[in-house]
């Protein structure tokens, strides 16, 4: 079963990595949400597979009896997710927020690739755009 | 005595919170802030003091023993990085409260710098690599809010580069703390240290070692891996750019240290002495010539602290015990010079109204403390003697030839050589030579501008500090071979994270 799975993380992966490789922003988004499933899959996979055995205490012991499936990784598995989550809104917002200033989300556009930094000479002239609501 | 490692996390993180709640009166929150980073520092010098002398402190959060619980850890290293972490804070804090507009103080700015100044300090004092990654992302995702604040195009568009390229680092990383955990059954790093020789397929370790690499190489922007930097940081506030380049890539830098010497040792053939010292040597020509090419002063400095993260990395790559004393007093000099000199560029931005080497001038002539404050700290950078830079590229000039690689050493006394000649072009460029007629007609020339004290003090206190780190540097390097032979022997630090245990 963990041969399976591992396949699957590794197909997974190479979806993902297609897709934030693709130069196109949005679909770094979708390879960025594969590939944090796939790293959770990984972790899951790292554990160890049991099946049918819930990690429970029975009533009067201090410890489980006999093998049990291993509850660390979906503690930290739910962690990720959680971090994920929020890192994947953020850069949604991001996203939109760029494309309403500079029109494109095509990587190789000149418009997104533009290095020369913010021309904010004149100290203190309050010219910075600072609309309320901030994500 | 086990609260002393809690202290500098807590203690930013309740400023933080107390911030949230007053935010909307920008004068409460800056002293606030103040008051929280005067706290921060008196935290980090308790806490430097009581691992002088080669102690370790370690502390088993919520009372789970070690290896099942969260562990934090302080051991020289950390402390001593901590330390500087409360440094800087507390100088940008100061610094804040005239570079910051009000505007942005309300959007939250002082919440977003005190979680990151907890989160790094999260980082240098944890034992825990799961522990690790949430303290990356917590920091990450208040430099992220950081970045985008003044939300100008430039702003955004070197957003998109630092946030994909980190959020793909933590994947990774993930990705590597799975792997580990499903190779030893354990991300105590103390734990790792002993358990890690067990794996019956060492290659197997070397691929998760290379892999942690990538993803610490993205964060300290490492050669092929540094392109948001110089894209990101020089959209960001002085303050916020001081504190960015003085800590966040310096975080990655630590952890590689860390993972590099307490876990990761067994192939050092081939991921220290052949990767990390080719990258090193890579990193290091790459920045200071990019750099070079460069004629806006903050797009100078950041491909600065890319070529001087190659200095870093070449002392641990050595792995000997001379290499890491160097490679931790460079760490340690580059923060403060390196933080210094963006503050200097903000308060040369204030004077003359603009970053570009083109425009700007004749800052000598009427900004004279600004000018011995910047000078001290670029001398620094750019090694020459007696200032702490020298003394740092020494130390690891001196390992490298010692294992014998001339060339290496060839290739970092150049790189030296052409920091000082960028340091010497802003000098030349931005102080000595006269100031070029205001390029618009309407506006009138005008005189002296005043800087603020409050934008001045700070900047002179670094450059105080790197002035007399430079002139009494024996009690550094001492305390930097105290650290670097923890580093090559943890066996201390494994006691004292595993004592408790059975």
């Amino acid at each position: 079963m963990e041969g399976v799975l591992a396949l699957l993380v590794g197909l997974v992966f190479a979806a993902s990595i297609y897709l934030m490789l693709s130069g196109v922003l949005v679909k770094f988004v979708f390879g960025f949400a594969l590939a944090s499933n796939a790293v959770n899959l990984l972790i899951f996979t790292a554990g160890r597979l049991e099946h049918d055995r819930p990690p429970l205490i029975p009533v009067g012991a201090e410890t489980p009896v006999g093998p049990t499936a291993n509850a660390l990784p979906q503690a930290l598995i739910l962690t990720a997710i959680v971090i994920g989550f929020a890192m994947l809104t953020f850069l949604m917002v991001l996203l939109y927020r760029t494309y309403a200033e500079t029109d494109t989300l095509d990587a190789d556009d000149p418009r997104l690739m533009d290095e020369t930094p913010a021309d904010d000479d004149d100290h203190g002239d309050g010219s910075v755009p600072q609309e309320g609501g901030r994500s | 005595m086990s609260m002393l490692l809690v202290w500098p996390i807590l203690l930013p993180m309740l400023t933080a919170i107390a911030t949230v709640l007053c935010r909307a009166k920008v004068d409460t929150a800056h002293w606030m802030t103040l008051v929280g980073a005067a706290l921060h520092l008196a935290a980090a010098v308790a806490l430097l003091a009581a691992v002088h002398e080669g102690r370790i402190l370690a502390v088993q959060m919520g009372g789970w023993p070690a290896p099942f619980g969260i562990t934090l850890v302080a051991d020289a290293f950390s402390a001593v990085m901590v330390l500087i972490t409360a440094v800087i804070h507390s100088a940008v804090m100061v610094y804040s409260r005239r570079d910051i507009d009000p505007d942005q103080v309300r959007a939250g700015y002082y919440v977003f710098m005190q979680i990151l100044a907890a989160a790094v300090c999260g980082a240098f004092l944890t034992g825990d690599l799961f522990n690790l990654y949430v303290w990356f992302e917590v920091m990450l995702m208040a430099s992220f809010g950081l970045l985008v604040m003044g939300r100008r195009r430039a702003q955004l568009t070197g957003g998109i580069k630092y946030v994909t390229l980190n959020l793909v680092s933590t994947l990774l990383f993930l990705a590597v703390i799975g792997l580990i955990y499903g190779m030893t059954g354990t991300l105590n790093m103390a734990d790792l240290h002993g358990k890690i020789a067990l794996v019956p397929h060492p290659p197997l370790v070397t691929a998760a070692a290379m892999l942690l690499m990538v993803a610490f190489g993205i964060k300290a922007a490492l050669f092929p891996l540094f392109f948001w930097l110089p894209a990101a940081y020089p959209t960001l506030p002085a303050a916020v750019a001081a504190f960015f380049s003085g800590l966040l890539s310096k975080v990655g830098v630590y952890a590689m240290i860390r993972m590099f010497t307490l876990v990761f040792t067994a192939d050092a053939g081939v991921t220290h002495h052949t990767i990390l010292f080719t990258v090193a040597g890579f990193t290091m020509v790459f920045g200071v010539i990019s750099a070079a090419a460069q004629m806006e002063m903050r797009r100078i400095l950041s491909f600065h602290i890319v070529s001087q993260i190659g200095y870093m990395v070449l002392g641990l790559s050595l792995m000997t015990p001379l290499a890491l004393t160097g490679a931790i007093i460079y760490l340690l000099h580059n923060i403060l010079a390196k933080s210094n000199l963006f503050l200097a560029g903000g308060l040369v931005r204030q004077a003359a109204g603009s970053f570009h080497l083109d425009r700007v001038g004749g800052i000598y002539n009427n900004y004279g403390l600004l000018s011995i404050g910047f000078l001290v700290s670029a001398l620094a950078l750019a090694g020459m003697p007696p200032l702490s830079g020298f003394w740092a590229k020494l130390l690891v000039i001196q390992a490298t030839l010692e294992s014998r690689h001339y060339a290496m050493a060839l290739v970092a006394a150049a790189v030296g050589l052409l920091t000082l000649f960028s340091m010497i072009k802003i000098w030349a460029e931005v102080f000595w030579k006269p100031a070029p007629p205001p390029a618009d007609a309407h506006q009138a020339p005008e005189g002296r501008r005043k800087l603020s004290a409050w934008m001045l003090a700070p900047m002179l206190a670094l450059a105080g500090i790197t002035l007399v780190m430079g002139l009494a540097m024996e009690p550094v390097i001492r305390f930097a071979e105290i650290a670097a032979g923890q580093l090559l022997d943890p066996r201390a630090y494994v006691t004292a994270v595993l004592e408790g245990m059975p």
